[in-house]
């Protein structure tokens, strides 16, 4: 297996889809760990796994369902109580200058 | 199609809130107008911990929007995580479905402006969650209602058949109607419940290779999808005929200038970092479970403008006004069921009550009309106990919510078509008007006019015309 390698490009590509913000040494910390934890997927890529079916659930439960009839927990005061900044029953967070929701 | 020497291929991302009692990962209720975040948890707040349960009644209402466009139900499906960070999503990912869509390879066969019905392919169809609402304050902040936060979504993919603006905007239109009769939404477009995601690209005509995407998002008026495809397919043209390169990138439609803005460019799929949901268990579907969605889908506008042709002697035309919306087909159908003329309903959801619902603005459900009130007084015509005219009294009042026959009957509004009182009413007119006698023997059509004019008069118009006039006739013969 060959070595894979992530730049430091990426390193930081990934932080700011993770809202995080790193100087010149964290970068070159993360990127020699993100590397070396890259490496360990090589050896498990050594493993034949041609038969065997991907997991997506540790459980075998399936079809989990829960029937469609609504509940309000009424939760609502002690939600807004506990976000950083509310007024009139909104969340009130810094301007996303942006326009980038979904 | 297209502009000048290139042709134009467009596709569109269809996202239609479905109206379900809960929401898709949290027994919130589902309704729209409540006080904000009045229908919120911790689960749609996104509080660590918490083991949200998918809503059965979701997946089977995006099992009926695959059925109604003749997709494939997946048989597997496991959810998926889409990762992004925005306020109206606390969670911080989209749940959604990006390896086993709830339907794959349906289609919807569009009926274009010159008649020819054109094929759309659907690609795949997704049962995912919708976003909270941000709105932008002037003061440096924005606000989050979460009420929507969860509501669940189904997400129609096209292939990319679509040649032109118009062909977009048939399409939206007949996608909307069709989703209206599996009854999982009313997919109104002012309450957002029924939004675009439009992609198109140009190519000179000839060419093998699609040209490069421009990506608009969340547009929720068809006459908007119009308009910006319009005003895209231009913008392209134009860069492409100075030898300039078309960029993949995401724009905003502007209303007020019909004409769209650039908002970013595009980042990869790879940048949301989908992964699969581990809190959700997968689901096995059946051919069972699908039978038993099919048996509950309702009939669809075609199905049903069939029957109003073939079984019920309706014009095409006709069939086509009474099946714009579910609300309307069910409600004549109730009224046909009520014992209704067909003919003499269809022309009354037609004319008199679509009037009276565009002039309140007012939808059918919110109206005081109900099919039985409807059926009553069409009975009350069809019988002779009032006339047409007597009728338009009692549609006033069965538009508020009264009886019909109750009604006619407090306000002596009856018709009479009893021949013995409609004799002595002729004998009495007659007596009283020789000179209009020998006028009608003279050949003056007109005294019969002016007798049957006395005759109403004094009858206070209750008298049956048509009776009366047949009989007005004999008893002028014996004179």
């Amino acid at each position: 297996m060959s070595e894979t390698t992530i730049s430091k490009e990426e390193v930081a590509h990934v932080a700011k889809l993770a809202k995080l913000s790193f100087d010149d040494s964290e970068l070159t910390q993360f990127t020699t760990q993100l590397g070396d934890i890259l490496n360990i997927f090589n050896t498990l890529g050594e493993v034949d796994t041609a038969a065997v079916e991907p997991t997506y659930s540790v459980t075998e439960n399936v079809n989990h369902l829960r029937d469609d009839v609504a509940h309000n927990w009424h939760q609502k005061q002690g939600l807004l109580e506990n976000a950083p900044l509310a007024s009139a029953g909104l969340i009130k967070v810094p301007a996303i200058l942006e326009d980038e929701g979904e | 199609m297209g502009t000048g020497n290139f042709e134009t291929t467009i596709g569109l991302e269809v996202h239609v809130e479905m109206q379900t009692n809960s929401k898709l990962l949290s027994p919130s209720p589902v309704h729209y107008g409540d006080q904000p975040n009045e229908n919120t948890n911790v689960i749609d707040f996104g509080y660590p911990g918490v083991l949200p349960v998918a809503n059965k009644g979701a997946l089977e209402y995006g099992m009926r929007a695959a059925l109604a466009l003749n997709a494939t139900i997946s048989p597997f499906i496991r959810w998926d995580r889409k990762n992004y960070f925005y306020p109206d999503n606390p969670k911080a990912y989209q749940t959604t479905q990006s390896q086993t869509p709830i339907g794959t390879n349906g289609y919807l066969d569009v009926v274009l402006a010159d008649g020819q019905t054109k094929r759309i392919r659907i690609k795949e169809m997704h049962v995912e969650e919708d976003a909270g609402k941000n709105t932008h304050g002037a003061d440096g902040y924005s606000y989050v209602d979460l009420n929507r936060q969860g509501t669940p979504l189904i997400e129609i993919v096209s292939e990319a058949d679509i040649a032109s603006p118009d062909e977009a905007y048939a399409y939206l239109e007949q996608l909307r109607q069709a989703i209206l009769f599996t009854g999982i939404s009313e997919a109104k477009m002012q309450e957002g419940q029924m939004r675009a995601d439009v992609n198109i690209s140009i190519r000179p005509f000839g060419s093998t290779k699609y040209g490069t995407k421009v990506e608009m998002k969340n547009i929720n008026s068809f006459n908007y999808v119009r308009n910006a495809l319009i005003f895209e397919e231009k913008r392209q043209a134009e860069v492409l005929r100075s030898g300039g390169v078309i960029q993949q990138e995401t724009r905003r439609y502007n209303e007020p200038t019909k004409s769209t803005i650039l908002m970013r460019v595009k980042e990869g799929a790879d940048d949301y970092r989908y992964f699969p949901e581990p809190d959700l268990s997968p689901v096995v579907i059946d051919q069972e479970w699908i039978d038993q969605v099919a048996a509950e889908l309702p009939k669809s506008a075609k199905e049903r403008q069939q029957d109003y042709v073939t079984h019920l002697g309706i014009e095409q035309y006709d069939a086509e006004v009474l099946t714009q919306t579910l609300a309307m087909a069910d409600f004549y159908d109730a009224t046909i069921a009520a014992g209704a003329d067909a003919k003499r309903a269809a022309n009354y959801l037609i004319g008199d009550v679509n009037a009276f619902m565009n002039k309140h603005q007012v939808e059918l459900q919110e109206t005081q009309l109900t099919p039985q009130h409807l059926a009553g007084m069409i009975k009350l015509i069809e019988a002779g106990t009032i006339s047409t005219k007597q009728a338009k009294q009692v549609f006033e009042a069965i538009m508020t919510g009264e009886e019909p026959e109750a009604f006619a009957k407090k306000n002596g509004l009856v018709q009479i078509s009893d021949p013995a009182v409609l004799l002595e009413w002729i004998t009495d007119v007659l007596d009283n008007n020789p000179q209009s006698i020998e006028d009608f023997k003279g050949g003056k059509d007109r005294a019969t006019g002016y007798l049957i004019g006395q005759l109403m008069k004094m009858s206070k118009g209750q008298a049956n015309p048509g009776i009366m006039n047949k009989l007005l006739l004999e008893e002028l013969a014996k004179r």
